[in-house]
């Protein structure tokens, strides 16, 4: 079974998003800030992570700096979910080493987690 | 180093409204005045004229300089603001309405009576015009501050026309509108997919609900002009040179029936003139209207 960490400050989305996904077959872990978050995907070694950008304590940049720092998390794909577009923010991401990002509020349920499950395939 | 010169192009300023222009210019006209001053000056022998009057020049000179500078400055802060703006609404307005979309999509998943499914279509609707509106806005912020990025790509013109059609099945059905489309030729084109895409929805948009059941929309699409003709309410005459003005919504007989906020062809024609293309109407009143879209390959 594949293991899914969700960082997102967000609650409601993580409800809905969590259980859909583990109705789709996933372990899903859940971090409410990037601190939690970074400390997760250390500890825990998901195969997939779905990183906000805004985040309480340490923001999605500079988790996903660290990730790619780290030799036990360097080479988890990261799924950047955010609703920040600037060109500056979405380029910064993929310079910093994010496998791909989705701008949340264009895409509903279904079409998300079929992109997950594409990233994960 | 914000190069002021581009940030006035990017506002679309003329030169004589564009601050550091105007600064150079008055430094020029400082430095000939002092000379001029200089040699009528240095006519009467008393250094302190000379003096006086040269420095009188260069204090008068200098004041105006200083609000000039103080221009520049406002214009730089209004432009961050604006760009602060944008950051914030996008995420604030956004991560509600994905949470209230994913919510929804939950809730379809789960068995619903027939009055449940209606009530679930309703807000499903609602929130497709929220995050429409504020995807117009985020489109019309990013077209004032000049920064529409084009991504280009190949892609058939004529299969992302049938998609977007068929987008607007249901509106034009609820509306009692046929939609047809012909094309005499296939149109591969280069260019940002989904920009164009927004523009022909935008004006499709329009045809059908300014048209009167039952109303009738051509599509056509001949060699690189795409025109899309109705048979509905038509634009007044004297309105029709404010039609592609950002809020700009024509005072016709359906106005107060239709809802709307006058971007669509705002942003329509932005996105068509950054792909270096033309977007055109003729319009007559009660007869119909036929917008003539003209793209580069």
């Amino acid at each position: 079974m594949k293991k899914i960490l969700f960082i997102e400050d967000e609650q409601s989305l993580q409800k809905v998003l969590g259980n859909r996904l583990e109705q789709e077959g996933f372990s899903v872990l859940s971090a409410l800030d990037g601190e939690i978050g970074f400390n997760l995907a250390k500890e825990k070694k998901p195969d997939l992570i779905l990183l906000d950008l805004v985040l309480p304590k340490k923001d999605g940049f500079e988790v996903l700096k660290e990730l790619k720092q780290e030799k036990e998390t360097k080479d988890i794909p990261v799924m950047v979910l955010t609703n920040l577009e600037t060109d500056a923010d979405l380029q910064r991401i993929l310079e910093l080493g994010a496998t791909t990002y989705l701008v949340k509020a264009n895409y509903n349920l279904e079409e998300i987690v079929s992109k997950i499950k594409q990233t994960c395939a | 180093m914000v190069n002021p010169f581009k940030q006035c192009k990017d506002l679309r300023l003329k030169p004589w409204q564009c601050p550091p222009f105007l600064f150079i210019l008055m430094g020029i006209i400082a430095i000939i005045a002092m000379l001029a001053t200089y040699f009528v000056a240095s006519k009467y022998e008393s250094p302190i004229i000379l003096v006086g009057s040269v420095s009188f020049v260069t204090i008068i000179i200098m004041t105006i300089g200083y609000f000039v500078v103080q221009g520049v400055s406002r214009i730089v802060e209004v432009n961050q603001m604006k760009t602060e703006f944008v950051s914030i609404a996008s995420h604030q307005l956004r991560t509600p309405l994905t949470s209230l979309s994913w919510s929804a999509g939950a809730l379809e998943k789960t068995k619903l009576n027939d009055k449940q499914k209606e009530m679930l279509s309703s807000i499903k609707e609602s929130h497709h015009r929220m995050i429409g509106l504020v995807n117009n806005l985020l489109n019309v912020s990013r077209i004032e501050q000049g920064k529409i990025k084009i991504i280009k790509e190949k892609f058939s013109l004529n299969k992302l026309i049938k998609e977007t059609i068929k987008e607007f099945n249901s509106l034009a059905k609820a509306r009692n509108t046929e939609i047809k489309f012909t094309a005499t030729n296939k149109l591969t084109m280069q260019g940002d997919k989904e920009k164009i895409r927004i523009v022909i929805s935008n004006v499709i948009n329009n045809a059908i609900l300014y048209s009167k059941a039952p109303g009738k929309i051509e599509i056509s699409l001949k060699k690189n002009i795409l025109s899309i003709k109705d048979n509905g309410v038509g634009v007044p005459k004297e309105q029709q040179k404010l039609i592609f003005k950002k809020f700009f919504r024509s005072d016709n007989v359906l106005k107060r029936q239709t809802q709307g906020t006058g971007l669509g062809l705002y942003i329509s024609k932005a996105f068509v003139e950054a792909h270096k293309g033309k977007i055109w109407f003729e319009s007559k009143e009660n007869k119909g209207t036929t917008f003539y879209i003209k793209l580069k390959n």
